[in-house]
């Protein structure tokens, strides 16, 4: 765990990152030695993607170094940095889905004469590329006629044959299957052998355990730690990855098991193939149902169905006691749900709207087009509701893309309470914000449960999950394996349900060391 | 099958079809002299269409062409007539001036950061105008080139002429095929079309090849242009409207997906060659009128973008989309 | 069911706020350009506010301006609509020239002139319902979608006409596009009435906010409950709808039906007047109003060139000129330059790229 290490063949050395006021990587250092496969560990928000960004060049760092083989480097962009020797391969296959495998593999390097690309000497070293990847295929083919694995290996083949020192794998196991999977490590263990240095981003630790030498663990920008994986296990690395570190002043231990009202929203068997498997839960008013597992796991999934994004090829929805047909966000809305979703720039805010619009838009959407709310009842609610959840805009007609991250978090939050709603949905939502407004939202979640509202709210923040929640469901790999109550709401209990381990007497479980 | 061959194969049989009910009916519709025609009337129509593939392929749109042919045929004839220049010199001044415009299109495009299809619509706005300034009127082209090209042909077996503008057509849609297929540029083309994020990541120079596609586009609308003049004899602000619409309809009749990435340009000349077929058979039918052409047009374009989303939802894919271009 | 209710006061509104977006709505680089134009026309030719009471009916070269700008306008505003949700209409201009030809065909066929309007206005919503469809149902991008009827409209209105002009007599169709109310040429008046009535229909309504919100962001709005298929298809329609509009004043104005060059054209000064109205082509805010005004600008620099002997096609030129101009002050390039200037007083922080 050394920051200077002489084996190292791609070194980050206490690499800073300022985005706005935010620091995204805080003096985080990362040692990758040849021969060798490093996961790169932490949860969204924890900085592994910025620390790859500026690994391979899409990203400069604010302050630290890149070392290449010992000798600082200053990559331009990400070709600069492929010539260099880092090729990057990304979760979403970053190739032409249009183009024959041969094109992809020599797209910018084909050999050419009197100008013309000598296809068949293209296709016959394409060919002869990927026979050392395990496929035979026929190159001419286009890529997007293959299976996902298959254009993960090309991809690799690609980035390889231009690179060939340090290969940077972005998730890339997020949408194959079991074999596919197997069929992957199977090259990466062969490029290991071939002596690059691999970097190995995922979310599923079983991978990482079975595939990976070292990992590194980010958490909010800075390094948690790096281990041999001989050393830990698969708790340890859990604790790691969600350990605690924003207090609360509102930290209610009294709270798990406390009473709750009547069911407002029973989902009986709700699921989607492919995407949760079915599952069956209760919200009760004044009820917080606290969701934890990793990324990937299916709990953004899980609220989906809920809400009517995606829809459900099972199970039914009964809202107070009568039973609901959702299958669009609109019918949702009706219902009296709320969701803030997971990206507030992608699926919440309208950024060029007022925060006064943005607040008052589902009401607005549940009225009809005809019911239009004047001018003085927008100005009230927004008021209200602004008030409530304190929401700091110099004034309410101001796009609300200039607020902050935790202010437009907020006002998405003040558009789903304007509709009045019986339950409300919150994903990840202290995503992103910081720790002051951190605070403050899960203040408001305690204080509308209070209120007699049902919440389901996600979050990867563990000690937040039990300071707000009667009952935590835990998903992991796309099911849900634990429903844990009274007691049992505990961070350990948290990460031994999430890692999969036996469930252990409370007493027994150390306390998570800082 | 590969998707590209797909429309390819369906608009080809289309033709066919077409042709043989069109020859069951008008036997005379088989003779070489008809193809002969078939090529010379559509010359222009298919210069301008190869242009266009490229810049549909990329994933953009170039509404300017048929203004450009227009300008073309003004200049060309300004630059005879008035300036008593030969015709092989004005032809050059005329093609290179299309194509510095057509760069600056492009460059607007890429560094503007502005859908294609409003700067060509500019472009369009452009070229028209300044045509209408160069000469608002037409003007008549007599020039003992112009004599001698006209009549300028090879005799086909069965007694059809295969003209000048015939022939250039046909190279230029040779060398548009082999630009597209064989060459890095046209590699580049069809990555751009495939998806802009993963072209650049791949290390495709965007810039210069979008410039290079609006360059083409326009090159080739100047030559059609050229080929306009010779056709016609005249140049004429007015010349060539809405040409621009037909040689999109070619290319998306051709087997090109609209939104980039797919089509090849062989698939463009049967989409020519279909336009061409469906006015000759009215001509020859004669009870029909000429509007129905627009319409059957408009009923094969409809077609085809019905085809193509059927073709191309199947999987999924991020598709770049033409109104960010 | 309880809601956070605490403290109900409304937010600080500052009470010349009102007052205030009014004057700054008629400081905008549109009116001032307008009346650049206007001071630039009169400079031209002297006699170009000269307003004359004639016949019952206003004349005059400011009145021109007006009449001439008309169709353009009532084109912008069903474009504007559709613009604001992030798309785009081709087939206007066709459309134009298919309802003229349905109400021309109809009057000369012995129909009564009621009858052809209101059949001229069902093409267009139909001929809109039609791009609708193909953007909402088969999620064809509108680009691509309307460029269909825009190939096929014109076969389409010529095969109505049977490829003539259709001329007409008919009094209430030459009323339409040439008569007076009010002293007003009809079609000024007509594009008044509709301006005042489709910006009560957007803004008075929720119609606008949301046409605006699914414009901005189609994935939130679909999180918020908007439904935005039924939203896109009445924005279609009613482009389709004021197509016809235009059309009818047209084909009123030359006494006809010119299947081939009413309308030519148009959609693409329709265009422009909605962007020279400061609607963005990437959808969200949008303004009725200053479409039209866009419109008006356009016409007035179409009649400056008229008035000042260049040829008519001379404002192709100063129009691309226009586009170009816009292009580059929307451009990201014109945006940093802007932003560098007011460093001094930068917006609130956004949250950085999350990792």
């Amino acid at each position: 765990m050394t920051a200077q290490d002489a084996e190292a063949l791609l070194e980050a050395r206490g690499i800073v990152k300022i985005f706005g006021q935010h620091r995204a990587l805080d003096d985080v250092s990362f040692a990758l030695r040849a021969g060798e496969v490093h996961a790169l560990l932490g949860e969204n928000g924890a900085g592994k993607s910025t620390l790859i960004k500026i690994l391979t060049g899409a990203y400069r760092p604010d302050g630290g170094e890149v070392r290449l083989q010992g000798a600082p480097v200053s990559f331009r962009d990400p070709l600069h940095a492929q010539s260099h020797g880092i090729g990057t391969v990304y979760q979403e296959v970053n190739l032409l889905p249009n183009r024959s495998v041969a094109e992809n593999l020599f797209l910018g390097h084909q050999p050419t004469r009197w100008g013309l690309v000598r296809r068949k000497e293209i296709e016959a070293r394409a060919r002869n590329i990927l026979v050392t990847y395990g496929l035979d295929i026929d190159v001419r083919e286009e890529l997007s006629s293959f299976s996902v694995a298959v254009q993960q290996i090309v991809a690799i083949a690609r980035a390889v044959e231009l690179s060939g020192k340090v290969l940077v794998l972005d998730e890339p196991t997020a949408s194959l299957d079991r074999n596919e999977v197997d069929r992957l490590f199977d090259v990466i263990r062969s490029l290991k052998a071939r002596g690059l240095g691999i970097i190995f981003i995922t979310h599923f630790l079983d991978q990482v355990f079975a595939l990976a030498d070292r990992v590194t663990i980010l958490r909010n920008g800075r390094k948690i730690a790096t281990h041999a994986l001989t050393e830990v296990n698969t708790t340890d690395v859990v604790r790691m990855m969600l350990g605690k570190d924003v207090a609360f002043d509102h930290h209610l231990t009294g709270l798990a098991g406390a009473t709750h009202g009547a069911p407002c929203v029973r989902f009986a068997g709700l699921g989607r193939k492919g995407s949760v498997a079915p599952f069956t839960l209760d919200v009760h008013e004044g009820e917080v149902v606290g969701v934890a597992g990793l990324l990937g796991s299916g709990r953004t999934e899980m609220a989906r169905l809920m809400f009517g994004i995606d829809l459900a090829d099972s199970g039914q929805i009964t809202v107070d006691g009568k039973p609901a047909t959702i299958r669009n966000p609109a019918q949702a809305v009706a219902a009296g749900f709320g969701f803030c979703p997971e990206d507030r720039k992608l699926d919440g805010i309208f950024g060029e709207l007022s925060v006064r619009e943005n607040i008052i838009i589902a009401l607005q959407a549940k009225l009809g087009w005809f019911r239009a709310l004047n001018r003085e009842d927008q100005i009230d609610l927004a008021g209200r509701y602004a008030d409530a959840l304190d929401i700091r805009a110099a004034n309410h007609d101001m796009p609300v893309k200039l607020l902050s991250g935790g202010n437009q978090q907020k006002v998405i939050l003040a558009r789903w309470l304007a509709i009045d709603p019986s339950f409300l949905i919150l994903d990840e939502p202290t995503r992103g914000i910081d720790v002051g407004a951190h605070a403050e939202i899960v203040r408001t979640i305690n204080r509308l449960r209070e209120e007699g509202l049902g919440l389901f709210v996600i979050s990867s923040e563990l000690d937040e999950v039990v300071a707000y929640s009667n009952r935590v469901v835990v998903m992991r790999d796309r099911q849900m394996v634990a429903e844990l109550t009274g007691a049992d709401v505990a961070p350990d209990r948290i990460v031994q349900a999430i890692a999969g381990t036996p469930v252990l007497p409370v007493s027994a479980v150390a306390e998570v060391a800082p | 099958m590969n998707r590209s061959l797909r429309p390819l194969v369906a608009t080809a049989a289309i033709f066919l079809l077409a042709y043989m009910v069109a020859v069951a009916q008008f036997p005379a519709m088989a003779s070489t002299r008809v193809l002969g025609n078939f090529l010379t009337d559509n010359a222009f129509l298919g210069i301008a269409a190869v242009g266009m593939t490229f810049v549909i392929l990329s994933g953009g749109i170039d509404l300017s062409v048929g203004a450009v042919i227009g300008f073309t045929t003004v200049l060309i004839a300004v630059l005879v007539m008035w300036a008593g220049l030969h015709p092989l010199l004005a032809f050059a001044i005329a093609l290179i001036v299309a194509a510095l415009f057509g760069a600056g299109m492009g460059a607007a495009i890429y560094y503007l950061r502005v859908p294609s299809f409003i700067v060509t619509l500019a472009g369009m706005f452009l070229a028209r105008g300044a045509a209408s300034v160069l000469s608002p009127d037409s003007i008549g082209i007599k020039h003992s080139f112009y004599t001698t090209v006209s009549k300028s042909y090879l005799l086909m077996p069965g007694g059809g002429r295969l003209s000048v503008v015939g022939i250039m057509m046909l190279l230029v849609f040779l060398a548009g095929i082999v630009i597209a297929h064989r060459t890095r540029f046209g590699s580049y083309v069809y990555a751009l079309g495939g998806s802009e994020t993963s072209a650049a990541l791949m290390g495709v120079p965007v810039a210069r090849t979008t410039i290079l596609i609006y360059t083409l586009s326009s090159t080739l609308a100047g030559l059609a242009g050229v080929v306009f003049s010779l056709y016609t004899s005249a140049g004429y602000s007015l010349n060539a409207l809405g040409v621009e619409l037909d040689a999109i309809a070619a290319v998306v009749i051709g087997g090109t997906l609209l939104t980039g990435g797919y089509g090849l340009v062989a698939g463009t000349f049967i989409g020519v060659m279909l336009q061409g077929l469906v006015q000759t058979y009215i001509v020859f039918d004669g009870t029909l009128s000429s509007w129905w052409t627009k319409i059957v047009i408009g009923a094969l374009l409809f077609m085809f973008i019905l085809l193509q989303r059927l073709l191309h939802s199947a999987a999924p894919r991020r598709r770049k989309r033409l109104w960010t271009a | 069911m309880t809601r956070p209710t605490a403290q109900i006061h409304p937010a600080p509104q500052p009470p010349a706020l009102r007052h205030r977006s009014v004057t700054a709505a008629l400081l905008r680089p549109q009116f001032l350009a307008l009346l650049v134009l206007l001071a630039i026309n009169w400079l031209l030719f002297p006699g170009f506010f000269t307003t004359t009471w004639q016949d019952g009916r206003l004349f005059g070269s400011l009145i021109d301006v007006l009449n001439r700008g008309t169709p353009v306008a009532i084109l912008a505003i069903g474009m504007t609509a559709v613009i604001a949700t992030k798309g785009v209409d081709l087939s206007v201009g066709a459309v134009m020239a298919i309802a003229g030809a349905t109400a021309a065909v109809m009057v000369t066929g012995g129909h009564s002139a009621v009858l052809a309007v209101a059949a001229a206005l069902a093409t267009g919503l139909l001929c809109g319902l039609w791009n609708g469809l193909l953007v909402t149902t088969l999620s064809i991008q509108p680009i691509i979608a309307t460029l269909v009827l825009m190939v096929a409209g014109r076969g389409l209105a010529q095969l109505i006409t049977e490829g003539s002009i259709v001329t007409f007599t008919d009094p209430v169709l030459i009323f339409i596009g040439t008569g007076a109310v009010a002293g007003l040429p009809t079609p000024v008046v007509v594009l008044i009435a509709l301006t005042i009535l489709t910006t009560l229909a957007v803004r008075r309504t929720a119609l606008g906010l949301l046409i605006e919100a699914v414009g901005i962001n189609r994935s939130a709005a679909r999180f918020a409950g908007i439904k935005a298929s039924a939203l896109l298809l009445v924005v279609y329609a009613f482009a389709g709808l004021c197509a016809a509009l235009a059309g009818l004043i047209v084909a009123g104005d030359i006494r006809g039906a010119d299947a081939n060059n009413a309308g030519l054209w148009l959609e693409l000064d329709a265009i422009l007047a909605v962007v020279v109205g400061g609607t963005s082509l990437l959808g969200g805010r949008f303004s009725i109003p200053m479409s039209v005004v866009g419109a008006m600008i356009i016409q007035a620099m179409n009649t400056g060139i008229l008035i000042s002997g260049f040829s008519p096609q001379f404002n192709l030129v100063v129009k691309s000129a226009v586009i170009i101009l816009i292009l580059v002050l929307q451009s990201p390039f014109a945006a940093n330059l802007l932003q560098r200037r007011h460093l001094k007083a930068p917006p609130k922080a956004q949250e950085g790229d999350r990792a």
